[in-house]
């Protein structure tokens, strides 16, 4: 028999011990549709759930603990661990909380970059979302078209700042970079390019699918009220009738004179969350359309002035004693922001990504929670799951959006 | 004289601070008459014992014994339908507590509220899945990391780390490398505490295979029943690690990668 302490390899998926007719089964932690390291344990009746339960922690890095032992500008790469698929929205949200300690405020030129730099990872992350989410449920190509201007997005992340995946494209108090020459044009080409792609390549093969129909429409319901107990954010609560947006609830950023819509369904479906994903890729289009002539309007200032705790520029520290001496500090002991505790919410395309930051007035953290959607949204799965069909889990996890760098953390 | 390390807090620190330096603290504003943070207050006047506005958000101080009643008058006189965030910050070292939070979010006024209580080494905390099913996860997850119990929730157990794990990793008193449990914890869970000494800790690898053990490992490409002798007389050859210092290239190389089958 198995013992529980041994590593047995024997029937690991499957436990005929129960007497009753329910049989448990595992559904990951390698399953493909499993978005990286999902576990659920399903109890089945038949091909019914009866009972979910959502194993987690096998990508569990540490981050929060890392945050306590770095300064605050080392600790900024490591953000890009957790959501991998939209890396500046993590940098971005982990900034801002920063940003908000310090009392800081980026120039107007690097609020533009970055509201840019996000909606390019909004519409990443959302591509992303479909390709997998089409996948899983069994469309083939839909997953290649996906890729395709995706591959094309990450190249524009790479022109600015050279990495694919993992961007740490924003600082804070800034961006480290103006756009390349060329840069903003050939954003919004592929702005067109996403644009015509979701009409005519993603929408026309999907929407309308009657395949694709049976099997999102009334899967994975979720009420309103459940999608606000359960801690939905994002997408899954917009999706559930409730129209909250941070970008324009709590508006940071650019976002508050920038227009656009935030679209709901009340059809509370999978369905109908992924024809929320289609639209914000439209809206964000939408958003980076304006921000071209925001863009060319603005200084060429690219970090906020705050000698304390942000390094001068690099000409001032060659040539000004003082600063080059503020700059020694910096990188040496890093910034040590006041004392104080900060919760900022963003709206990262998963949904509310928050930082609270308590700190003590050490250059270290002295606790740092990343509050990420994805965790909830993994919580969420218990409820949902019970009653549905095993064909349906797959499309009720694609549905949820969830990535496990920031699920486990 | 070894430098003395205090061990109720084994973080990264600051290798040089001026004895003269007075951190600032970040402005807390108060709440003005008349907004929607008065009417909370107001609600929550019989729990608040501190209340100001730090950064945008309403952050109110109660006792930990009345969360839930504070909550539950949180949520359903002041409309905070959603609980955005629950956990728990390290005080041990300091005061002999627990600082908690609750980050909540009325969704129809766009405001935020913070929840914060103290808790001594020890207690336990009010659970408050049965307000918010959010809490749910959040209060395993703080569970797993400090090692606060919470008193009636439906499922306390560690969600993070392993079930047998010792220790609560987000304690300042958990080093960031692990302790001496977590360094040996592949080892004891596979081999068992006695083979501590005979693997060693120079060639402690968490991927470590005893090829010949089919109790404990499955053989790739074929299997095997559980515990059959497959050496068919051959005497295992350990492996041998590389060795990075002292290597003689004259005799023998420590490899034997072309004897293994």
């Amino acid at each position: 028999m198995q013992q529980p302490n041994k590593l047995t390899p024997f029937f690991e998926n499957l436990n005929f011990e129960r007497d009753d007719n329910t049989m448990v089964i595992n559904f990951g932690p390698q399953h493909p549709s499993a978005h990286g390291q999902l576990r659920l344990v399903l109890e089945l009746d038949g091909e019914q759930v009866v009972k979910a339960y959502p194993d987690i922690g096998y990508l569990h890095r540490g981050i929060e603990k890392m945050a306590e032992n770095m300064t605050y500008n080392e600790f900024l790469p490591t953000t890009d661990r957790l959501d991998y698929i939209a890396s500046t929205a993590n940098n971005y949200a982990y900034a801002l909380a920063v940003e908000k300690l310090l009392g800081i405020e980026a120039p107007r030129r690097a609020q533009v970059i970055r509201t840019m730099l996000l909606e390019v990872n909004r519409v990443i992350s959302h591509l992303f979302f479909l390709a997998t989410h089409a996948l899983d449920v069994g469309a083939m190509s839909v997953f290649l078209y996906a890729f395709r201007e995706r591959e094309f997005g990450m190249d524009l992340m790479e022109d600015y700042c050279g990495a694919r995946l993992t961007h740490s494209a924003v600082r804070i108090g800034g961006v480290p970079l103006d756009l390349p020459e060329g840069w903003v044009e050939k954003m919004v080409s592929w702005c067109d390019k996403v644009d015509y792609e979701v009409k005519n390549t993603y929408e026309a093969l999907l929407t309308e699918n009657r395949i694709w129909r049976m099997r999102l429409e009334d899967v994975g319901v979720i009420s309103a009220e459940d999608a606000l107990n359960w801690g939905c954010t994002g997408i899954m609560l917009r999706g559930s009738g409730i129209e909250y947006d941070i970008r324009k609830e709590e508006p940071y950023e650019l976002y508050s004179e920038l227009d656009f819509d935030v679209p709901v369904s009340d059809r509370c479906d999978s369905y109908g969350r992924y024809r929320l994903y289609m639209e914000e890729i439209r809206q964000s289009t939408r958003i980076l359309r304006q921000l071209v002539s925001m863009y060319k309007e603005s200084d060429p200032q690219l970090m906020a002035h705050a000698p304390q705790y942000i390094s001068a520029p690099k000409e001032e520290i060659m040539t000004q004693n003082y600063a080059l001496m503020q700059h020694f500090v910096l990188v040496t002991q890093g910034m040590r922001p006041p004392k104080g505790e900060v919760y900022v919410p963003t709206e990262s395309p998963k949904g509310e990504l928050g930082f609270y930051i308590k700190s003590e007035g050490e250059p270290y953290a002295y606790r740092l929670k990343c509050r990420a959607p994805s965790f909830f949204h993994t919580g969420v799965l218990q409820d949902i799951l019970v009653g549905t069909y095993i064909a349906d889990v797959v499309t009720i996890i694609g549905s949820t959006n969830i990535v496990f760098g920031e699920v486990d953390r | 004289m070894r430098k003395y390390t205090p061990k109720d807090n084994v973080q990264a620190k600051s290798y040089y601070t001026d004895r003269f330096w007075v951190a600032p603290r970040v402005p807390r504003a108060a709440i003005e008459a008349g907004t929607h943070f008065a009417e909370v207050l107001e609600a929550m006047k019989a729990y608040a014992k501190e209340s100001y506005i730090e950064i945008g958000t309403l952050v109110i101080h109660i006792d930990a014994k009345e969360n839930f009643e504070a909550i539950k008058t949180l949520k359903e006189t002041c409309g905070y339908t959603q609980c955005s965030e629950q956990s728990a910050v390290d005080y041990l070292a300091q005061d002999g507590e627990f600082e908690l939070f609750y980050q909540f979010l009325n969704v129809k006024e766009a405001k935020r509220v913070r929840i914060v209580c103290r808790i001594k080494e020890g207690e336990a905390i009010e659970s408050i899945v049965p307000l918010f099913n959010s809490a749910n996860f959040a209060e395993r997850e703080m569970f797993d990391m400090f090692g606060i119990k919470v008193n009636n929730h439906p499922f306390l157990k560690r969600i993070l780390m392993p079930d047998d794990w010792e220790g609560h990793p987000l304690l300042k008193t958990y080093p960031l490398h692990g302790d001496e449990f977590a360094s040996w914890y592949e080892v004891d869970k596979i081999f068992g505490k006695e083979y501590r000494d005979i693997i060693g800790p120079e060639n402690r690898d968490p991927a470590r295979i005893d090829r010949y053990d089919t109790k404990r490992f499955s053989r790739v490409g074929y299997e095997v029943p559980f515990g059959e002798d497959i050496t068919e007389g051959e005497t295992e050859k350990p492996v041998e690690y590389s060795e990075t210092l002292l290597v003689d290239y004259n005799k023998k190389s420590g490899k034997q990668l072309d004897h293994r089958k």
